[in-house]
């Protein structure tokens, strides 16, 4: 069975209780992203304090996929500075894009390494990505880096 | 082809098509549901277009050698086979890479018509002038549209679409009206299966004067068209969607009107004189044909409507019927299945509908459903399909489409429903 494969479940779990869903105010910058090829979409905001990720809220409708890695994403970013959360996304990034080739480090990924079968899944990777590159535009649009 | 025979032996067809032969995902039989987005060539195609390459590839329309003179007979040996497959004549067919191209070929030349000559006045567009779409267009049929008004300062209009997926036709003579110069609507929607009826639609937009272009991708393949008898001034449809190559499609043009549309594409082939400063274009179709043109393609096409002549496209819309209705029954056994469209009436029939059935899960969304899908070794579609408005209209984010066509049977539409109840027990949701 390749499904239990791509949907850990930790995945799942996410998928049924999102963390860190909502979208909060305040809030510095605000990314809407959307997944044209199937309508899946996020509306992330970022609060920063000072270098730290403050808060990260989200809300936005799609599978079970996009929706657990934005869930692990407000997991592995809130909290920490800026460059550590870049990074971060960088390992993530490297494992979706990876094939299934890229060995994950769960010091740096922790829930994020379930997805490591998605990552064998091409059509899939978009959707896994998807609230990750809301991260990312939202942080750019803080004017900080990214 | 006339009366109805006896119904297909699916079996012995499937065997012309190697690659339903394969399996996927580790061994699992492929169960291949995704023909409105592109349909399997059976052997028959691919010897032709091997055929053609191996013996007779030349140009076509130049050269005066052998060789060119076989490939130019093929391709239009093509289409005139594609033409009578559709019920017009050769010269109204214009080979495109595709439908989308075929639209984009009318929008950008009715565009191009404001600084062409006089005989082009009828495709001027500017501002007063509308232009109706529907909401259920595929998006091929939708932005070029939005484009041509945003150009031309024209306004764009839609119809509607009912609860039950319906073109709402209730505004008809409100919507189409002396402003309207071109009405473009889907003969099948590629989601809801829907057939709309086009001889109402034609009707009005021939009182008062508007030009008509029909989306026949998803019914050209499926079903017996005439497209001279459905009155039409332009049709568009797909070589891939109907077991013939990609990179092949056909925009269908009434004579007198490509006769005095501007091209859109302009270079080699497509005229009559060239001078330093000036040139005059070719009659149609040579005129929307610039450049080396797709040539295997177009006889690998004519090799597919051969192959579509010889089963009967009585036989194959018959067929995909019954599957369709055994389609919508067993999904309407499932709790927590949406079926998008029309669905079956009290005596276990739908009338005007192609084998398009599109779904929606409680609790699975369709990415997730088609993955499990997927495992089972069943190729459906997940997404929009090309339709964002329409799914929009209908309140679902996306939506599973499962489409048929004559190489599937009954095995193939149980192993959808068992894949469907997979889905709603892993999502935990049944
Ligand atoms: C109804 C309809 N119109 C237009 C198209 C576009 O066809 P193509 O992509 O071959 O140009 C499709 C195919 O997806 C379709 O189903």
């Amino acid at each position: 069975m390749q499904l239990q494969q791509m949907y850990q479940e930790i995945i799942l779990d996410h998928y049924k209780n999102p963390h860190g869903r909502g979208l909060r105010e305040p809030y510095d910058a605000e990314s809407f992203q959307v997944n044209p090829t199937c309508g899946d979409e996020v509306t992330l905001r970022v609060r920063l304090a000072g270098d730290t990720v403050e808060d990260v809220s989200y809300e936005g409708q799609g599978c079970s996929i996009s929706q657990a890695s934005t869930s692990v994403l407000t997991d592995l970013v809130v909290g920490r500075g800026v460059a550590d959360a870049l990074s971060t996304m960088d390992a993530f990034v490297e494992l979706m894009q990876g094939r299934g080739q890229v060995e994950p480090d769960e010091d740096v990924l922790e829930d994020g390494i379930a997805f490591a079968g998605v990552a064998k899944y091409p059509a899939r990777v978009k959707c896994a990505l998807l609230g990750w590159m809301a991260f990312k535009d939202a942080l750019a649009r803080t004017g900080g880096q990214a | 082809m006339t009366a109805l025979t006896a119904p297909l032996d699916v079996a012995a067809l499937r065997a012309d098509f190697p690659i339903l032969g394969r399996t996927v995902r580790d061994g699992k039989r492929l169960v291949y549901l995704d023909s409105g987005a592109t349909s399997q060539r059976p052997r028959q195609v691919l010897d032709a277009e091997r055929e053609f390459l191996e013996r007779h590839n030349a140009a076509v329309h130049r050269g005066a050698h052998q060789l060119a003179e076989e490939a130019t007979d093929a391709y239009e040996s093509a289409r005139a086979r594609i033409a009578a497959f559709v019920g017009v004549t050769p010269d109204e067919v214009v080979f495109t890479k595709n439908a989308t191209e075929g639209i984009n070929l009318v929008a950008y030349a009715m565009g191009n018509a404001a600084t062409a000559g006089p005989e082009s006045a009828r495709f001027v567009l500017g501002p007063g002038d509308e232009i109706v779409v529907t909401e259920m267009e595929h998006h091929a049929n939708l932005v070029p549209w939005q484009q041509l008004a945003q150009r031309t300062g024209a306004t764009l209009r839609w119809f509607g679409v009912t609860d039950d997926g319906r073109l709402d036709l209730s505004d008809l003579d409100a919507l189409v009206t002396e402003r309207t110069r071109l009405v473009a609507f889907t003969h099948q929607s590629n989601v809801l299966g829907t057939v709309n009826p086009v001889a109402a639609l034609v009707a009005r937009a021939q009182a008062v004067g508007a030009l008509t272009v029909l989306d026949a991708c998803q019914s050209v393949p499926h079903a017996p068209v005439d497209l001279a008898a459905l009155g039409v001034d332009f049709a568009v449809f797909s070589g891939h969607k109907m077991l013939g190559p990609s990179g092949i499609g056909v925009l269908y043009g009434r004579r007198e009107l490509l006769g005095s549309m501007p091209p859109f594409l302009t270079g080699g082939s497509m005229i009559e004189m060239v001078e330093m400063a000036r040139s005059t274009f070719a009659p149609p179709p040579q005129r929307f044909e610039a450049g080396v043109p797709m040539t295997s393609q177009a006889v690998g096409l004519g090799a597919a409507v051969d192959y579509l002549n010889a089963v009967g496209m009585d036989r194959v819309a018959e067929h995909e019927h019954a599957l369709t209705v055994a389609a919508l029954a067993g999904l309407a056994e499932i709790p927590g299945v949406r079926v998008l469209g029309p669905g079956l009436d009290a005596a276990g029939d739908v009338a005007d509908r192609g084998g398009a059935v599109s779904f929606v899960i409680d609790g699975v969304h369709p990415h997730d459903a088609g993955q499990v899908l997927d495992d089972e070794g069943v190729a459906v579609r997940v997404g929009h399909h090309c339709a964002w408005p329409l799914h929009r209209r209908l309140a679902v984010p996306a939506s599973v489409r499962a489409s048929f066509y004559l190489y599937n049977d009954l095995g193939d539409i149980a192993a959808l429903l068992d894949g469907v109840r997979a889905a709603q027990r892993f999502f935990g949701v049944a």
